[in-house]
């Protein structure tokens, strides 16, 4: 397409550039996300505006073709990094600005599992969608998940484990939840290759979540439902 | 170069592999999340006795208790320079089991995942790549292991990786990637490219395939796509013995014997050439199997509907192979100024 005529992202309108912003996330471009940021922080943009309109819509494009099998890894990698660049902008002006917060997750890869791809994917996808994100990386006992939300008092707790060695280290951790009387204060997501919806329920999960997309979802409707109980309660 | 399987792979018609190793260990008290690698010297025992549920449930190949026996995985652990000893120390024990098996078992050395993303997506560099692996294969060359097995892997790079590696330490090898995204590796590869993978290879492995994955349908979906390439070279299948439960405190596949059993012969009819399963495959599956795969003749290749009756559903519609794989890509708006 070298015949097509080169953007000026500052040329493009808001509605242009915002769609520009998509592609450009699609297709993993993380100084023109962060340059776009910019413009349109520059026409008076509130930080929150650009985070849920240009960069969340932009991934949620990105998750749901990778749920439908068309992005893969490596893609949505890219991506997320794209993303990361804009955020790193908005971050501090989004907690100057008091911006509304959508909800807090506590993530980690358990004790030995293989690597932590999947974890990373639905973190970036979590700070995407604007959920506050508390990265564990990998390798978690049980006490660095117990020290994690005592410290974070998250909404949700996330879990990752990819080998059928590691699988059942989640029901220790949920299990260890109980006996300490504190499981039902938070919302515990597994996710991971091996894993699937019986089987998180079978561990004391309140859901299993397929991939990232899927992830944020579920989260989205944990926290609401979350809410209206505290609310009605 | 000669090589006890590629002289077996050149007198008989099929191959059992290896079963679980996992799911076996757990079964003898490994607690999750401690590093299976461990007990190759700390309970030598429980090796050999997983080593030897293979052989005598009819085996003709079982791989080593070295699938984290990389630097990367071990250092979880704080054991990254011991990968080289215990990779050796597993082969060792297995070498043993075979040769008192009373008949020709071949040893292969199991190599798993770095666990690390390459670059350019990653940090894990090519050249490091290699060592890690190469260090895990002398390892297991010291320890008689007749040939390198890596597995599980998702990354045309890490494939390509330990294949260089394998040459270093000059040492014949199989390979096998995990097919567990719609049809595809994590990363996005299909059957087919994998194929195509092999044959670009300087030191192209004895046999290739597929290993966990989702179920055992998905897993012979994509030894379809292998064979539809129109490869020679011979090919593994090793599914999953169904998908994991939980059940009364320990995971459990839900794959019965006869699955696995109806599983082995439409692997062989798809063109599998080594079979065996992975995680939930216990030695009660791998004797029903070998039963199985004594007691039927070969038939004609499976359809996809025909694997869904035997053996049930895929867990997704296609596999990404051939006029599937052309799933729109958003469409560019345009080019970015430089």
């Amino acid at each position: 397409m070298a015949d097509e005529e080169d953007i000026i992202l500052a040329d493009l309108n808001d509605e242009e550039l915002v769609e520009q912003m998509f592609d450009d996330l699609y297709d993993g471009l993380k100084e023109e996300i962060e340059e776009s940021v910019n413009i349109l922080l520059e026409r008076g943009w509130q930080p929150y505006d650009i985070l849920t309109k240009a960069l969340v819509g932009g991934m949620t494009i990105v998750g749901n073709d990778f749920r439908d099998g068309i992005l893969f890894v490596p893609e949505v990698l890219l991506a997320a990094n794209a993303m990361k660049g804009g955020m790193f902008i908005l971050k501090p002006l989004l907690a100057e600005t008091g911006a509304p917060r959508v909800g807090k997750m506590v993530i980690g890869t358990v004790k030995g599992d293989i690597h932590d791809i999947g974890k990373n994917l639905v973190g970036m996808m979590m700070e995407g969608a604007g959920f506050e994100v508390v990265d564990l990386g990998i390798n978690n006992a049980v006490d660095a998940y117990l020290d994690a939300i005592e410290a974070e008092q998250p909404d949700i707790l996330g879990m990752s484990a990819l080998l059928t060695t590691t699988m059942p280290y989640m029901k220790v951790v949920i299990d260890t939840l109980v006996e300490k009387g504190i499981r039902d204060d938070y919302i515990v997501l597994v996710g991971g290759a091996p894993l699937n919806e019986e089987f998180g329920k079978a561990i004391g999960a309140d859901a299993y979540c397929r991939d990232a997309a899927v992830a944020v979802e579920t989260a989205k409707t944990f926290v609401g439902r979350k809410h209206n109980q505290l609310a009605a309660g | 170069m000669t090589n006890p399987l590629h002289d077996l792979l050149s007198t008989r018609d099929w191959l059992l592999a290896d079963g679980a190793t996992g799911t076996n260990l757990f079964n003898m008290g490994l607690e999750s999340g401690d590093p299976p690698e461990f007990w190759n010297e700390t309970k030598p025992d429980n090796i050999r006795a997983l080593y030897r549920g293979a052989v005598d449930a009819g085996s003709d190949l079982f791989l080593t208790n070295t699938f984290g026996g990389n630097a990367s995985r071990l250092k979880l652990h704080n054991a990254g320079h011991r990968a080289r000893e215990l990779s050796r120390i597993g082969a060792e024990l297995a070498r043993e089991v075979a040769d008192s098996a009373g008949r020709q078992v071949i040893v292969a050395g199991s190599v798993g995942p770095t666990g690390e993303i390459m670059e350019p997506v990653g940090t894990l560099s090519h050249a490091s790549a290699v060592e890690m692996f190469h260090e895990q294969a002398e390892g297991l060359k010291e320890g008689g292991a007749d040939v390198m097995w890596v597995e599980t892997i998702s990354a045309p790079e890490e494939f390509r990786a330990a294949a260089e590696a394998f040459a270093l330490a000059d040492v014949p090898w199989c390979g096998t990637m995990s097919f567990d995204t719609a049809g595809r590796t994590m990363m996005g590869m299909t059957s087919e490219g994998m194929a195509e993978m092999i044959t670009f290879l300087p030191n192209p492995p004895l046999a290739f395939g597929a290993n966990c994955g989702t179920g055992a349908s998905d897993l012979l979906r994509t030894v379809l796509g292998f064979t539809a390439t129109g490869t020679e070279r011979a090919i593994i299948a090793k599914g999953n013995a169904g998908i994991p439960k939980y059940v009364d405190g320990h995971i459990h596949y839900d794959g019965t014997p006869e699955l696995m059993a109806r599983y082995a012969l439409l692997a062989r009819n798809a063109g599998a050439k080594i079979i065996g399963g992975c995680c939930g495959t216990m030695p009660e599956h791998l004797r029903a199997m070998r039963e199985a795969l004594e007691s039927t003749p070969k038939g004609d290749a499976p359809t996809l509907d025909q694997i869904v009756a035997e053996i049930g559903p895929f867990s997704s519609d296609s596999d990404g192979t051939g006029d599937q794989s052309g799933a729109p890509k958003r469409e560019r708006r345009g080019r970015r100024r430089a």
